[in-house]
């Protein structure tokens, strides 16, 4: 009962106050002003805080002029003036001066008075115009905790109407309130909780900031606060570690949903599978670069023009190799293994030799850059649509092979050559469509990491041991499985980072692949029956 | 009687093959220390270098081919098993440089110093003595294939899986090595040797005579797989290669065979990168990339896999070549060659050099003999 009554009567007061500021406001300027005049630290040290407070609009432009030695008075009349670039301004009423005094002097300041100066800017600025500002002002007061700035602050708070700056405010002067030296207990345990509610990284160190010399039950309040906090954060951790093994799991699955076709539907090793990513990386950078120079306002849509462009172009290609190179190696995957090396070897030499041995840029439309934070983390739009992206072109192909004539064919070849040969099929047509398409959807993926990884010609060869890894983990011939893996494999890297270290997590995930292949030679989901023993 | 088997093994190809061998190790030593550098004859000390460099890459091949010409087991991860040796004696020869180092420890290595270690990890006791640091060389790969091979063939991972996870397996090492706190000198390897068993590495009478223990390698290694190749044990290895399941099912431990072969072969690695590092002067990770693995693959291939005089010749054919492009203004385009190699020899000539050469010379032999036989009675008709 008491607390509302004492909560109640500072509220009243400093509505009181906040009343009865503006009369006060003319004459406590001009009083403030006057102490510039004098030429003493102290005096001017008083001044800076008197105009601080005073909520006189010329009151920010005053200190500014401080700050940059561009205050001046005149020592006859004590009045005070700015100095601006090529004219003269009265600091009482901020009009141009026709006739300045001749021999006017700079108002000095020394180290003390500049600390002065900066925490009063930082209150000023917490009733500036733009909302941009206000915010920083409260952040950066939350990190000075600035005992001086309290008054500005109580006076910002009254006037706020934005919830969100209100808030970053009030958390400003609970963390002033919980470093200054006369505040109360119970003001001070009010404050613990605003600053608990905040649940940050910071507001763990403040909290932890307040020593077993403070009173008991402050001291108490601030440990379940901190204990809390952590409590909270370990939480937002963990999610975030979610969803940077997301983020990881659809990279790793865009870039072997086209191995999954190649190495899981035909039974193909493409130790090239890499370089279609690159070279679909590099149709990316060139789609940009041409818009460039032709039509920049396009930019927004280079990365629609050159995913069905990438998919041409690495499906193409994928369709020459296979005829070229891999109906030739059917049935002697360890000769298929070999001779891709090869052509990896050759595709990566040739962008090389076409574009350079350095990292290409290419930049992100403005569709893909900026974030959003979602409680305590921060979710790029770049890693958000690459998510969304990779699961529609994992259902889009998902329908391919299901709904589609092409998909038909495709499975009846994998389950049974020679029955669909017999049916009319004509098999060597579909292997380099398959083919083809899964070099296609390889393209695709290059367009997506151009994004987020650099483009260089060694892009693919970072690629090709994890999304083997993927299709092998998650079962070869299972597109279903691939997901799983994809996913599986990112999360549990995201997590095992925090302990072991990027490397070290990484080269877990290898030794726990190689394990589990141990295991079950044939993936997680293996087909099952007579049909692996070909 | 060991030494009658050897013989009796020994048909003309393999003859040859240790006569030339022989006669490389006598010669190309004795060109370089005897005569002046102004003379014709001479062989300057980088080239004796450069040559023993070769020897050990043919005796890495040699390994691959017992392996996967033998035995089916396409492993890509063989530069794995040489970078460890070559780690097991760059750890001696950091050893023996002693007070010598920029930082002048009697104990530790630089790097260590470098990096404020306090004192000597566990794992690099010992390797100041050269018999120890012999006996890890063959060790550590040894027993990793062991450890590897015994987990991955007793679950039956064939084919291109096992090559897959071989290849992880060189990756993980990769990454690891590459880390200061791993105590390999991260990045930079383990180099700036001085002294083998109290030789200067640097000098000529060492390079020399490492050359020449290298060729003796290599001749060792010929005939232990040749050995191996030639015995009944061999003829199973073949039937495991051509029909693993059927050799199963006639009842052998396959498991056994390809288990016990393995682990050979990854010392015989091993001891070709121990070989390796005194000679060039240096091993850091970069051995352990994936790539590396595949390209001594690619010379069996070339020289022909199943054809141990193939896997030698393979090597050292794919490497003079790659010296002579890679030093020249021909450097850009030595990937396209060397991508060419791999495509051309698994479509054109699948069965590699020598491989192409014996089936020839058999048919032609074949036909020949049919000729003869069919010769009389064609006549008559």
């Amino acid at each position: 009962m008491r607390m509302i009554f004492v909560r109640l009567f500072a509220f009243v007061l400093a509505l009181g106050l906040y009343l009865a500021a503006p009369v006060a406001y003319a004459q406590t300027f001009d009083q403030a002003l006057a102490k510039f005049a004098t030429d003493d630290f102290s005096d001017t040290d008083e001044g800076i805080a008197a105009v601080a407070v005073s909520g006189n609009p010329m009151a920010a432009a005053v200190i500014e002029a401080l700050q940059d030695a561009r205050l001046a008075y005149d020592p006859a009349s004590k009045k005070v003036y700015i100095k601006d670039k090529d004219r003269v301004l009265d600091a009482a009423t901020g009009n141009a001066v026709a006739s300045p005094p001749a021999d006017l002097e700079t108002v000095r300041v020394n180290n003390r008075l500049r600390r002065a100066i900066e925490a009063a800017l930082g209150g000023l600025t917490l009733m500036s115009a733009d909302p941009d500002k206000r915010t920083e002002a409260a952040q950066a007061v939350f990190k000075s905790r600035d005992a001086k700035t309290l008054p500005a602050l109580n006076t910002a708070i009254a006037k706020e109407t934005n919830s969100n700056i209100k808030r970053a405010l009030v958390e400003a002067r609970a963390s002033v309130v919980l470093g200054s030296d006369d505040a109360s207990e119970a003001d001070k345990i009010e404050a613990i909780a605003v600053i608990k509610a905040r649940g940050d990284q910071d507001a763990v160190s403040l909290l932890s900031g307040v020593t077993s010399d403070a009173p008991l039950p402050v001291y108490r309040a601030a440990q379940a606060g901190v204990t809390a906090i952590q409590n909270q954060l370990e939480m937002w951790s963990g999610v975030q570690n979610a969803w940077y093994g997301l983020s990881l799991g659809s990279v790793l699955l865009l870039a072997a949903i086209g191995l999954a076709i190649t190495f899981g539907v035909m039974g193909v090793i493409n130790m090239a599978h890499g370089e279609m990513v690159m070279i679909g990386a590099y149709v990316t950078f060139s789609v940009q670069e041409l818009i460039r120079t032709y039509n920049p306002g396009l930019f927004d849509y280079s990365l629609l023009i050159a995913v069905p462009l990438a998919f041409l172009v690495s499906g193409v290609i994928g369709i020459a190799i296979e005829r070229g190179i891999i109906r030739f190696l059917y049935g002697r995957p360890l000769e298929t293994l070999l001779a891709t090396w090869g052509l990896s070897l050759i595709l990566q030499q040739a962008v090389r030799t076409a574009f350079g041995p350095t990292n290409r840029e290419v930049g992100n439309p403005s569709w893909m850059s900026g974030a959003f934070e979602v409680g305590q983390i921060n979710i790029t739009y770049g890693r958000l649509w690459i998510i969304v992206f990779t699961l529609v072109v994992f259902a889009a192909l998902l329908a391919m092979l299901r709904f589609t004539r092409l998909g038909l064919e495709m499975r009846a070849v994998t389950q049974n050559r020679a029955m669909a040969a017999s049916m009319g099929i004509r098999t060597a047509r579909i292997d380099a469509l398959t083919f083809g398409l899964g070099s296609g959807i390889a393209g695709i993926a290059g367009v997506a990491l151009s994004q987020i990884d650099n483009v260089s010609p060694n892009l693919g060869q970072g690629y090709i041991i994890d999304s083997f890894l993927v299709v092998v983990f998650g079962g070869v011939g299972n597109l279903w499985g691939t997901l799983v893996g994809a996913f599986t494999l990112g999360i549990a890297n995201k997590f095992l980072e925090p302990f072991a270290g990027a490397v070290l997590g990484k080269i877990a995930i290898l030794v726990l692949i190689i394990l589990f292949i141990q295991k079950r030679p044939r993936g997680m989901f293996a087909l099952k029956g007579r049909a692996i023993e070909t | 009687m060991i030494s009658a088997a050897l013989i009796r093994s020994l048909d003309r190809n393999a003859t040859i093959f240790l006569a030339i061998l022989a006669a490389a190790t006598v010669l190309i030593p004795l060109c370089n220390l005897l005569f002046p550098p102004e003379s014709a004859f001479h062989i300057p000390t980088y080239l004796v270098s450069l040559f023993g460099k070769y020897v050990c890459y043919a005796l890495l091949a040699l390994s691959i081919d017992l392996v996967w010409g033998y035995c089916g087991i396409l492993s890509l991860g063989h530069g794995a098993f040489f970078a460890l040796g070559g780690y097991a004696m760059g750890m001696y020869l950091m050893r023996q440089i002693g007070t010598r180092g920029v930082y002048a420890d009697p104990i530790l290595p630089d790097f260590m110093v470098f990096l404020n270690w306090p004192e000597l990890p566990i794992f690099w006791y010992g390797f100041q003595n050269f018999a120890y640091a012999a006996l890890m060389v063959l060790l550590v790969p040894g027993v990793l294939a062991f450890v590897f091979g015994w987990f991955a063939f007793r679950s039956r991972v064939t084919g291109v899986y096992l090559s897959i996870i071989t290849q992880a397996m060189t990756f993980a090492l990769l990454l690891g090595f590459f880390r200061n706190n791993f105590g390999f000198g991260g990045n930079n390897g383990l180099t700036d040797f001085k002294d083998i068993l109290g030789f200067n590495v640097q000098s000529a009478g060492t390079r020399a005579s490492l050359f020449a223990i290298s060729c003796i390698a290599l001749a060792l290694g010929f005939l232990i797989c040749r050995a191996i190749v030639t015995s009944k044990f061999g003829k199973v290895l073949i039937a495991i290669r051509d029909a693993e399941s059927r050799t199963r099912f006639l009842g052998y431990r396959v498991e056994s065979y390809k288990l016990f072969v393995f682990t050979l072969s990854a010392c015989m690695a091993g001891v070709a990168g121990a070989l390796y590092v005194p000679q060039v002067g240096i091993i850091n990770p970069s051995e352990f990339a994936p790539g590396n693995s595949i390209e001594a693959v690619i010379w069996v291939a070339v020289g022909g896999r199943g054809t141990l005089t193939g896997a030698v010749l393979g090597a050292i054919l794919v490497n003079y070549a790659k010296t002579t492009f890679t030093s020249g203004v021909l450097a850009p385009y030595w990937l396209f060659v060397l991508g060419s190699l791999f495509i051309a020899v698994t479509l054109l000539l699948p069965r590699g050099i020598v491989g192409t050469y014996q089936h020839w010379k058999l048919t032609r032999g074949e036909k020949k003999a049919e000729a003869a036989a069919s010769g009389a009675p064609r006549a008559a008709e």
